[in-house]
């Protein structure tokens, strides 16, 4: 591995103080590290930003809402009492991402901010406008099937393969960060940018920024009770997701008053429509409804390499996640978070 | 055959016994030592620039920066590389083939090693390896069955299957009531032993002593012998614990070659240990394949024909074919049976035996074809397979040397409740609308044995110590190789040292053909027999001992003492025989192997039926494994946890092959985009579930004197074809390649 220097600030300051274009924030290392091996990336200085005072902690702020510190691990978050309580589903998309182990070291700021899956990203001797800009993009016509169907650009056709965040943008999260010019907010939704002609821009991080918490609004807490992140993938757990959904409802009597929805592992951000939002407020859930947010969320979707397939996955995920969110959150967490395979044990005949 | 071998006997209390693993404290306290958990004083440190091109030539190496970088040693090239004595062309030993080591400027596969850096330190040298700048001139490279020309096989050998024909294949087709013609796919697979290929090296003048992983202790230190020229005795292989092998650890590879090379150049030992990304390429693998099979049955289900072709890749510039169109011989009873093989050469690393090699992609496709055309014919597959049942070896005609098959067949159908199947496809679902879908397939898998030998030391105490150099992969060789030769001398397992893992002891042969336990315990039997026969004849002689003048009686020993075969009064204590002998230890020696006669004579397999039930989510395709239900005969049992663990554990590889696992090359570069545990996917704990085993009782009178057949890898064959035959069942879509993924359903 090349030889870094490693800086362990004591304070938000000091790390943002010592961030230098060649640097990068260490945070539980599971993302950084593998790409340091790989030698997609090679940041001349790592920063540890885990000492950092005060950003482990989970808070309940004035307004009802949650203040989440970016170095709270995302094992500790998934077991919260308060986040079960106000988004249930956030705790789903948590557990269903990655390994134990690997959750008992990710950061809340880490997994908002880990990299594609992209292979051709990965291995430093591929093309890639990610990672080097103008380099061309091998995942084209390369052996990537998991690859965009919405939003992707010429220049790249990644995902976002965060579970974490697909919910969180349902939810209207905020995230904030300190940086050299002081502290600021940005919406989840607005955080990670679809590719367009510069994909090495990730996010709307600017240089040396630093993500210090993530806030969920209090009126997260009203879509608690309906609620379901659901995740389609290659085998029951462990695997990233091929694609996934948050669907949020707020049901008045049988009715729905507001829905949210947002796909994952579809583009390089949690991919969210307001009109086929819309289309829920007021409805009465029933399946035509879901087909015609389905397609509505959907449209102008089109496969990058051979991903026809996932554009049907995707509808098909929709109308199941806003199935089980109308049929309303479980009491407790399912054995399999967001899995399609429930408990049942005995087949029965049809 | 050595004349131990004709009779069972001896066998007391410590086999059949359900042991747990002797090494396993050490292991999960961490104390067993790995290949590269070995230090050395003065350790050099090396990695290998693996080449990111799969087909052409390195025009130019640039190592300026990788031997500057502080703590770098050296880079070797092929342009410095030092000499190795010994002819890469020749094949040293039976399992031999042509490696990687810098012997040249081309490259043939993509993560072929092209130079070797050595270092004071892992860092260093891994850094120094990612500095070293390839210039290439690269051709197309060619990763898929139809980028080449086929070709077909001379002279069949080890990895070289022809073609065998039994009766007039023609004739069955024309025979045939009912036909099926389908071709199925089967992607690369890579062993991906949890315990990655590495080395310790160290020369002693001209003499190797080696940490290395080794499936074949005797035959290993041979191929070294051969490339470094130097006496085969002048090696000394220790490789105490395995962390996996699969068929991958057997023979030398090109990376830990040149680690040994580069320990003899600098003068310092040197370690090596691939990285996960390394393992996918010089350390062999499954070959894809694709085969084309066409079985005929007549008007009652008897089938006329079994026709089976593949085409397996292979590497440029080595012959290793995936014989897998051989599964369709010794199975069922047809007419006419035909196994025809053809290779493609591609730009990929050679493949290599993997566990089940052939067996597993072929059992895989022969087993879905037979209910293809239990559809068509109109029978359950079970009545099926039943209907066509060899009561002799089909083709040859030959007597199975044991063939519990039927009752693995009744055993695992009424432990899963087979009979309650509808025979229509998609008609079962679970109370939360799955899908459900029940499948079969029958598991067969050669009882081989090889070569090996053992020492038996009686000591003045009473206790005992058994040599033999096998290989615990994991499989507890450990335990069940010394509950064996425990019972040899018919003495509690602590009362016996067993020693192994190392090449200064007799050899222990092969770990491998799921022929282990049967030849290494084989041959420890025999050494403990020795030492039964030289204690009789000394007892014999001795006027105090009760058994003075037994002369040329059988004796056996039981709980620490001999006695006159049958007659249990009449015993004496092994000790004192020995004290009144004025000896302190008597050695005896054995050797197992299989006799030219009884191979001829009798066709010796393991069996056993799979049922696997597979749950699928109407809409999103997501597919689980639910239930696995296995019943295997497999001659007898020494551990039954440990045999049980293999069976389960080949299970669980079978729904691997069926539903995960898939090397995927980019074409352009040919490199593989996958090629790590994130991405090349196994299963994961989640991913099993409902797993039983059965084994089934089955006494074998000639596989060899113990009656032991092998269950490292028959659970494979059987449950590929299961799974894809529940999926069948559950979706009525029939998919015909492996693995079988999400987006085939959709
Ligand atoms: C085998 C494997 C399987 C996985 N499966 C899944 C899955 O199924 N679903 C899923 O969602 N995820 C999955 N993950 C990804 C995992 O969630 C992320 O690796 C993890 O969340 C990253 O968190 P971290 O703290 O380790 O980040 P790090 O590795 O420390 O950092 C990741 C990136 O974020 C930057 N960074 C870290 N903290 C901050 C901060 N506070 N401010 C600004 N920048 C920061 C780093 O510089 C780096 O670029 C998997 C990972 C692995 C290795
Ligand atoms: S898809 Fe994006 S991340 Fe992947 S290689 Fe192309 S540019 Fe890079």
């Amino acid at each position: 591995m090349k030889n870094f220097e490693f800086l362990q600030p004591l304070s938000a300051a000091d790390a943002v103080a010592a961030w230098t274009p060649d640097a990068a924030y260490l945070g539980g290392g599971t993302n950084l590290v593998d790409l340091m091996k790989t030698g997609a990336m090679g940041p001349d200085r790592v920063i540890d930003i885990t000492r950092l005072p005060d950003l482990d902690r989970i808070e309940t702020t004035e307004d009802g809402g949650l203040r989440i510190g970016a170095l709270v691990r995302n094992s500790d978050l998934a077991r919260d009492p308060d986040l079960l309580r106000a988004a249930p589903m956030v705790a789903e998309a948590l557990l269903a991402g990655a390994s134990g182990q690997l959750r008992n070291a990710a950061t809340v700021g880490g997994n908002l901010m880990q990299h594609t899956r992209c292979p051709y990203f990965m291995d430093a001797d591929a093309a890639c406008n990610r990672r080097v800009p103008g380099s061309g993009c091998d995942a084209r016509g390369g052996a990537w099937e998991n690859s965009a169907i919405l939003g992707q650009s010429a220049a790249c056709i990644a995902t976002n393969p965060s579970d974490f965040c697909v919910p969180l943008a349902a939810l209207g999260a905020l995230v904030d960060v300190e940086g050299p010019s002081g502290g600021r907010t940005v919406a989840l939704e607005a955080f990670h940018k679809l590719p367009g002609d510069t994909p090495e821009a990730e996010t709307a991080l600017e240089p040396g920024e630093l993500v210090v918490a993530l806030r969920l609004p209090a009126e997260a807490a009203s879509f608690a009770g309906h609620s379901r992140y659901l995740k389609v993938r290659e085998r029951t757990s462990y695997a990233f997701a091929l694609v996934s959904a948050a669907a949020a409802l707020r049901m008045d009597g049988g009715r729905i008053t507001e829905g949210r929805l947002a796909l994952g592992s579809v583009a390089a951000r949690p991919w969210r429509i307001a009109e086929a939002d819309a289309l829920l407020a007021g409805a009465m859930p029933d399946d035509a409804l879901f087909a015609r947010v389905a397609e509505r969320l959907l449209e102008g979707a089109e496969p990058s390499n051979d991903t026809g397939w996932k554009i049907d996955l995707a509808r098909r995920t929709v109308i199941r996640a806003l199935q089980m969110a109308a049929a309303g959150t479980p009491d407790r967490l399912p054995p399999l978070p967001a899995s399609p395979f429930g408990p049942s044990e005995v087949a029965v005949h049809a | 055959m050595p004349e131990d071998f004709t009779r069972h006997e001896r066998f007391g209390s410590n086999s059949g016994q359900p042991m747990t693993r002797r090494d396993g404290i050490a292991k999960v306290t961490g104390t067993a030592t790995f290949a590269a958990d070995n230090t050395r004083q003065g350790l050099v440190h090396a990695v290998y620039v693996p080449a990111t091109i799969a087909r052409g030539h390195v025009t130019a190496l640039d190592t300026e920066a990788a031997t500057h970088h502080p703590g770098v040693l050296g880079v070797m090239t092929p342009a410095n590389r030092p000499d190795l004595p010994g002819d890469l062309d020749a094949k040293p030993t039976r399992f031999s083939m042509r490696i990687e080591v810098l012997q040249d400027d081309k490259v043939r596969y993509a993560g072929q090693p092209i130079a070797l850096v050595m270092a004071e330190t892992l860092e260093a040298a891994t850094e120094g390896a990612r500095l070293v700048r390839a210039t290439y001139e690269a051709e197309t490279p060619r990763t898929r069955l139809d980028d080449a020309e086929t070709f077909e096989v001379e002279t069949p050998d080890f990895g070289m299957p022809g073609e065998t024909v039994h009766g007039d294949p023609e004739a069955g087709h024309a025979a045939a009531a009912f036909s099926i013609d389908a071709t199925y796919t089967t992607a690369p697979q890579y062993h991906n032993a949890m315990e990655s290929h590495a080395v310790v090296a160290e020369w002693e003048g001209d003499r190797l002593v080696l940490d290395t992983p080794s499936q074949a202790l005797a035959m290993s230190c041979e191929a070294y012998a051969h490339l470094f020229g130097i006496p085969a005795e002048n090696v000394t292989l220790r490789s105490p614990y395995l962390g996996g092998g699969f068929g991958s650890k057997a023979i030398p590879t090109g990376p830990l070659v040149l680690a040994v090379l580069a320990a003899r150049d600098l003068g310092r030992p040197v370690k090596l240990a691939l990285t996960r990304k390394q393992m996918f390429g010089p350390v062999g693998h499954r070959g894809q394949t694709r085969q084309r099979i066409r079985l005929g049955a007549d008007a009652e289900g008897h089938l006329t024909v079994i026709d089976h072709e593949a085409l397996a890749a292979t590497s440029s510039f080595e012959t290793f074919l995936e014989s897998a169109a051989n599964a369709s011989q010794g199975l069922y009873a047809a007419n006419a049976l035909r196994s025809r093989h053809k290779g493609v050469r591609l730009d990929i690393g050679t493949p290599g035996p993997m566990r089940a090699p052939g067996e597993a992609s072929g059992s895989a496709v022969l087993e879905c074809a037979m209910d293809e055309l239990a559809e068509i014919v109109d029978l359950d597959p079970l009545e099926f397979r039943l209907r066509n049942y060899a009561e002799t070896e089909p083709g040859t005609g030959r007597p199975y040397s044991s063939k519990a098959l039927r009752d693995c067949y009744d055993q695992g159908a009424a432990a899963f409740g087979w009979a309650d199947r509808p025979r229509e496809s998609g008609t079962m679902r679970d109370a939360e609308g799955h899908l459900v879908g029940w499948g079969m397939g029958t598991a067969l898998f050669a009882a081989p044995m090889f070569a090996a030998e053992a020492r038996a030391t009686l000591h003045a105490d009473g206790t005992a110590t058994f040599e033999t150099s096998a290989a615990d992969m994991g499989q507890g060789a450990w335990t069940a190789l010394a509950q064996i030769a425990a019972d040899s001398l018919g003495l509690p397992m602590d009362r016996v040292e067993f020693r192994s893992g190392h090449s200064a002891l007799p050899s222990g042969g092969v770990a491998g053909g799921s022929a282990h336990t049967a030849t290494a315990g084989g041959a420890l039997h025999a050494a403990g027999g020795d030492v039964l026969r030289q204690l009789g004849e000394l007892a014999a002689q001795q006027p105090d001992s009760p058994l003075f003048g037994a002369g040329n009686a059988q004796f056996e020993a039981r709980k620490g003492r001999l006695h006159i075969a049958g007659e249990i009064d009449r015993s004496d204590a092994l000790s004192d025989i020995l004290s009144r002998a004025g000896r302190v230890e008597l050695v005896g020696s054995g050797n197992a192997a299989r006799g030219q006669e009884v191979t001829e004579q009798y066709a010796m397999n393991s069996h056993g039926a799979v049922f696997a039930e597979v749950r699928i989510d109407p809409d999103l395709c997501q597919m689980r494994v639910t239930r696995l239900v296995g019943a295997f005969a497999a001659g007898r049992i020494i551990n039954p946890r440990l045999a049980e663990s293999q069976l389960l554990g080949g299970m669980i590889w079978g729904l691997s092959f069926a539903l995960h696992e898939e090397a995927r090359h980019d074409a352009r570069t040919g490199r593989i985009v996958n090629a790590d545990l994130a991405e090349y996917h196994v299963p994961v704990n989640a991913d099993v579930q409902g797993l039983e085993v059965i084994t089934v009782h089955e006494d074998d009178q000639h596989v060899n004197a113990l009656g032991i057949k092998g269950v490292g890898e028959i659970a494979i064959t059987g449950t590929v074809g299961a799974i894809g035959n529940a999926i069948r069942h559950a979706t009525g879509k029939r998919i015909r390649h492996f693995p079988i993924r999400l987006q085939d359903l959709l």
